[in-house]
């Protein structure tokens, strides 16, 4: 920004703090065109003066040196205007934290200031993505979850694909006759209404319903996705806007429940199974057609079990009951007996689990399952250590049920790309041994060979990225249909063990977002989390030097490769985190509101006093979603703090090019700090790997730093979560003193 | 979009608990970027401190009238805190159940959203005007009167959550009666460092740390006396709870009493972390009756129901795992909605009327989230469908 406006508020005691008169020559060197306070900047009457001045001066950019930008935004944030508005805090940072009228105090206020107007001097205006945005939905899966996102986006008015690899629309529940209740009185189970919904999906215009097929390559990008098909429909360069698959699950392959007699007798079945001879009139003994005396069901078949499937996959304990209640109206001469560990029939199913045990005379029994076998008389022996009164027992029955959990049918996109990658290493590289140690990594990964779903021809693999279980999701607890693909979102129990109200739910959840991305697209804007960004990145590719560490690093497979390892930026796929910006050594990539440049220009414009001054400076790189909220809320609770701290904010702690450290030490700053979010398992990161890939490199750079013998205790990686106020002023002190332990920075005084 | 929030912010009981199960997150992180995406978009309207008075069925949808409480401080508080210093009246702080207080005027808790305050108008002292004097920015009216106004709309979303049920209910396992007895919901602000006693977990009969803590499933929950349901969370805040005691009283045995050990999918791992602890015992069974005991003592009589098992234990405080009460019936009562046997809510299509999250059944943040977002959706459809 060329003609910078400079405002400081004096309200909230700014004007008692600090000496408000002095930050007008440092605006002046620092290049703003005007200098203007306002005892309240953030009322009409501040407004108004802004407003006013920024006019008469001609202004593109505003500097508003008050309160955080994360207050008043709707007052001065001046979204609806082209200004650029760079927010100086000197409310949160220098009021409420420092002691006024100190020396100290003066200093930072005026540093600030100064590395406001620096920043700003470096930004320009959003670079919007003006694209043609395809407004179909394509929905993979053509099950409960995928019928019911078909039908909320086509509700919503936006076309939609519906594709299904089998003949017949219905997924799994199209093997059952009943579901468990999903209304009142939520006593006895409900018919299944899956015909209905089938026939409302073809009968809806804009629901193209492609069965017998499934995806042979997904190409492009959020609103310009092109999608081929092939099987029944076989055909290329389907305009899509975005994606949501609801692929389903499948129940947990019984073969591998030895332990549970299900390879040694017919008389051992599943879920899946009983809901067959269920539906097919009779519930029969497969070793001799006749009718069982005695069922046993067995709950968590291969569930909650560190062998098979560590997770609870949440509807056996209701199906069970649904299938106890329908046996006792089918075949009252047959006894159920259930052996549970926990029956888990949360929510309104409370009242299905009291109404199954008092109307059809099963017997609940709580227990672990230690055999089960012939017992020789052609019954089958269920061994168990009942747990209520603690006794062993052998149950005889003729019939055993397995509750198999469900096994999501996703696929590992980035394992995939592994393995593709390792076999074509296996293939070409020049080095035998490279060859060879390749092989072995693609035979390790043989598993995922055609196991593709989605085709998605990005640099990163053909699929979604998978945690934990292979679950395709990234936030689950917070923004759970998020996948790390831009614009393709998971539903039903592709995406987390669910019950079929919870994944009809899904489909329309799922759908929301799609519409939602498609939506964003049309405006320029990022999706989550930086929903509502409107400025894209630059990349200045004549610099590039193909080291290809952004297309690596960039958690949400936005960057392709061109032959020669060049990155090719897919606009809409980006989610503006910046963790590519972090990546590049050559510094080529910036967004027009976040670049290196100006960050180092930040750097560059705080005044390190010499050393004899004896007041070290210290940088600390913020993550703004979190660790900044944090310093604030600390400021807003009365917390002090070492005014020799000087914050940076970064979009994520990925997104600091480790540049900036040898900037920051070469301008005589002490130590450097960066407050980013939690990282592992568990972690906290709204870009999923930023704090990682930053601890990763912040390791690197310490290292260097060892090497041209600066100690590398001036540089420290810290987690920190958004509850974690308290912790903000005690690391800084903890820091300040081992920075005068460590002394100096001894490039202080070049 | 219009947004209405009958508390003068938004995060209702959410932004009150320390962590999310199971990854152990704080809610605040989660807020951070929805609180974000709301200032930056135009098409929502926020109206806090509002409650819809009535509404009338139209072709199009509906007619609402809605009431704001009155804006004794307006859109010019900077939150600069100044009225606060010089306020002479203290309320209880809602916020963290009544257990502290705070200033009359105030925001509702640190980090609300909008940051503003608000004046709890009934404390103030007669001819008070401490903090209008001590505004400098003209934010604070005490002659405010509430506003009314009327706004159609397409369609109408029902997510106005849940109350606990009330302790003083469960006065036979010592709720309302035993200071030592607390719910879940009182530890989860005990904790939080924003909280009452500064993220300390104590006694609140003599401000001491427990030595020994039970947590009492299902308490007043799949119960025909109380709520007849399961309210689907409790298990996993006890075993989240448990980690709390863990983290920061190490030598405190828990015991966390229970019917069955309902952790739903991958919430499996919270469970095993608990099963895991070594100062954290699960026992299988109801606890019937909590009385004091010598020394203030609690005496716990734990019934299995299933075995007729009968055993006796001590805690020096008690979490009782209460439950979800939804509030739709008086919240949805100007849109006739129609409500399930327990009084939660359910879709009606015809009226355009559909419900989020626990107003439709007890479920947990991710699920309510995943849920309010397919419910969106629906309401879309339905305002479409008429245009």
């Amino acid at each position: 920004m060329e003609n910078v406006g400079a405002f400081v508020c004096t309200g909230c005691d700014i004007g008692e703090a600090i000496d408000v008169a002095e930050l007008e020559e440092i605006c002046d060197d620092g290049g703003a065109k005007t200098f203007v306070t306002h005892a309240c900047l953030c009322s009409p009457e501040g407004v108004a003066a802004i407003q006013e001045s920024a006019e008469s001066e001609g202004c593109d950019g505003l500097m508003l040196a008050a309160c955080s930008a994360r207050c008043k935004r709707a007052e001065i944030g001046f979204d609806d205007s082209d200004l650029i508005v760079e927010r100086v805090p000197l409310r949160e940072q220098v009021v409420w934290p420092q002691e006024p009228q100190h020396e100290d105090t003066q200093m930072l206020a005026e540093d600030m200031v100064r590395m406001g107007l620096a920043r700003i001097s470096k930004l320009g205006p959003p670079l919007p993505i003006d694209e043609t945005i395809e407004s179909a939905v394509l929905v993979l899966g053509g099950g409960l979850a995928g019928m019911n996102a078909a039908l909320a986006a086509a509700g919503m008015h936006h076309p939609v694909v519906l594709v299904e690899e089998k003949e017949e629309l219905g997924g799994y529940l199209a093997g059952t006759t009943h579901v468990v209740p999903e209304a009142p009185p939520y006593d006895a189970p409900h018919l299944n209404t899956l015909p209905g919904l089938i026939a409302e999906v073809r009968a809806e215009e804009r629901i193209r319903v492609c069965t017998g097929t499934t995806v042979e390559q997904i190409s492009g990008q959020p609103g310009q996705f092109q999608v081929s098909l092939k099987g029944e429909v076989s055909e290329q360069g389907i305009g899509i806007g975005a994606i949501v698959q609801a692929t389903g699950a499948l129940p947990y392959d019984a073969s591998r429940l030895t332990e549970l007699g299900y390879a040694e007798s017919a008389d051992v079945v599943t879920t899946h199974e009983m809901e067959a001879m269920l539906k097919n009139g009779g519930v029969r003994r497969p070793s001799n057609g006749e009718t069982p005396r005695r069922i046993v069901f067995l709950q968590c078949a291969g569930s909650r079990d560190a062998a098979h499937l560590p997770y609870c996959s949440s509807e056996c304990c209701a199906t069970t009951l649904k299938l106890v209640s329908r046996l006792g109206e089918l075949c009252p001469e047959s006894e159920s007996v259930v052996v549970y560990r926990d029956m888990r029939a949360p929510g309104q199913l409370e009242h299905f689990y009291e109404s199954v045990q008092e109307n059809s005379g099963c017997i609940f029994t709580r227990g672990d399952v230690t055999s089960v076998g012939s017992n020789g008389n052609g019954r089958i022996a269920v061994a168990l250590h009942e747990s209520l009164i603690g006794r062993d027992m052998v149950l005889d029955a003729d019939l055993v049920v397995l509750a198999t959990g469900m096994v999501p049918r996703s696929a590992d996109g980035e394992a995939i790309r592994a393995y593709l990658d390792a076999k074509a290493r296996s293939e070409t590289s020049d080095s035998e041994v490279q060859r060879a140690e390749a092989a072995k990594v693609a035979e390790g990964l043989k598993d995922h060979e055609g196991t593709e779903i989605l085709n998605l021809s990005y640099r990163q693999g053909p699929d979604l990225p998978v945690l934990g279980y292979n679950f395709p999701d990234s936030h689950y607890i917070c923004f759970p249909y998020e996948s790390r693909r831009t614009g393709v979102y998971a539903a039903g129990t592709v995406r987390a063990p669910m019950d079929a109200a919870q994944a009809a739910e899904d489909g329309w959840g799922a759908a929301m977002k799609a519409v939602q991305c498609i939506a964003a697209s049309e405006r320029g804007e990022a999706v989550h989390p930086r929903a509502g960004d409107r400025s894209i990145a630059d990349f200045a590719l004549q610099r590039c030097t193909q080291c290809k560490r952004c297309t690596e690093e960039c958690p949400f497979g936005t960057l392709d490769e061109d032959e020669k390892g060049t990155p090719q930026y897919n606009a809409l796929r980006c989610r503006r985190c910046g963790i590519c910006l972090g990546a590049c050594p050559e510094r080529i990539i910036s967004f027009p509101e976040y670049t290196v440049d100006a960050v180092a220009s930040m750097i560059k414009a705080v005044e390190v006093p010499d050393e004899e001054d004896e007041k070290p400076r210290i940088l600390a790189f913020m993550c703004e979603n979190d660790a900044l909220p944090a310093l604030e809320e600390a400021a807003k609770r009365g917390l002090k703090w070492n005014p020799w701290i000087r914050v940076i904010p970064v979009r994520c702690l990925g997104a600091v090019n480790t540049v900036w450290i040898a900037d920051s030490l070469s301008s005589g700053f002490d130590g450097v700090m960066l407050f980013g979010c939690r990282r592992g398992d568990d972690y906290q990161c709204h870009y999923i790997k930023g704090s990682e890939l930053a601890a990763d490199r912040m390791g690197n750079v310490q290292e260097t730093l060892d090497r041209l013998a600066l100690e590398s205790e001036r540089l420290k990686v810290i987690e920190i979560g958004r509850d974690e106020f308290q912790r903000v002023p005690e690391l800084f002190e903890e820091f300040a003193e081992t920075i005068e332990e460590v002394g100096p920075n001894p490039y202080k005084d070049f | 979009m219009i947004l209405v929030e009958r508390e003068p912010a938004i995060g209702g009981r959410v932004v009150r608990n320390h962590q999310y199960f199971p990854k152990l997150c704080p809610p605040l992180c989660g807020m951070e970027i929805n609180t974000g995406r709301l200032d930056r978009n135009e098409r929502i309207r926020l109206l806090t401190s509002s409650e819809v008075t009535s509404a009338e069925r139209i072709d199009e949808g509906w007619t609402v009238e809605i009431r704001q409480a009155p804006e004794h401080v307006n859109g010019r508080c900077t939150a600069c805190g100044d009225c606060t210093k010089v306020c002479p009246a203290t309320t209880p702080d809602r916020f963290n159940y009544a257990m502290s207080e705070g200033p009359a005027i105030r925001p509702l808790h640190t980090e609300a959203y909008p940051a503003r305050y608000t004046l709890d108008r009934a404390a103030c002292p007669a001819d008070c005007r401490a903090c209008v004097d001590a505004c400098k920015y003209d934010a604070i009216d005490l002659e405010a009167q509430p506003t009314d106004q009327t706004i159609d709309v397409g369609a109408v979303v029902l997510a106005t959550g849940w109350d606990p049920y009330p302790l003083e209910k469960l006065s036979e396992l010592g709720g309302g009666e035993l200071a030592d007895v607390i719910a879940n919901v009182h530890l989860e602000r005990m904790v939080a460092t924003s909280g009452p006693s500064e993220g300390k977990i104590l006694r609140p009969s003599n401000g001491e740390p427990p030595k020994r803590v039970a947590f009492v499933q299902c308490a007043g929950s799949r119960d025909t006396n109380h709520l007849p349901y399961c309210s689907a969370v409790c298990c996993l805040a006890s075993y989240k709870q448990a980690t709390y005691v863990r983290d920061q009283l190490p030598d405190a045995e828990v015991a966390i009493y229970y019917i069955d050990r309902r952790a739903p999918g991958r919430n499996e791992e919270m469970l095993k972390q608990a099963e895991e602890l070594e100062s954290v015992d699960l026992v299988k069974g109801k606890v019937g009756r909590i009385e004091a005991g010598d020394g203030g003592v609690l005496k716990l009589r734990v019934e299995d129901i299933d075995s007729g098992r009968l055993l006796e234990a001590e805690a020096d405080l008690v979490v009782l795992a209460t439950g979800m009460v939804p509030r739709v019936d008086q919240d949805g009562a100007p849109f006739g909605a129609q409500l399930d046997d327990y009084g939660f809510g359910l879709d009606d299509k015809d009226a355009k009327v559909f419900v989020a999250g626990v107003s439709r059944r007890p479920e947990d943040v991710a699920a309510s989230v995943r849920n309010a977002t397919g419910t969106a959706a629906k309401a879309i459809v339905a305002a479409l469908r008429s245009a």
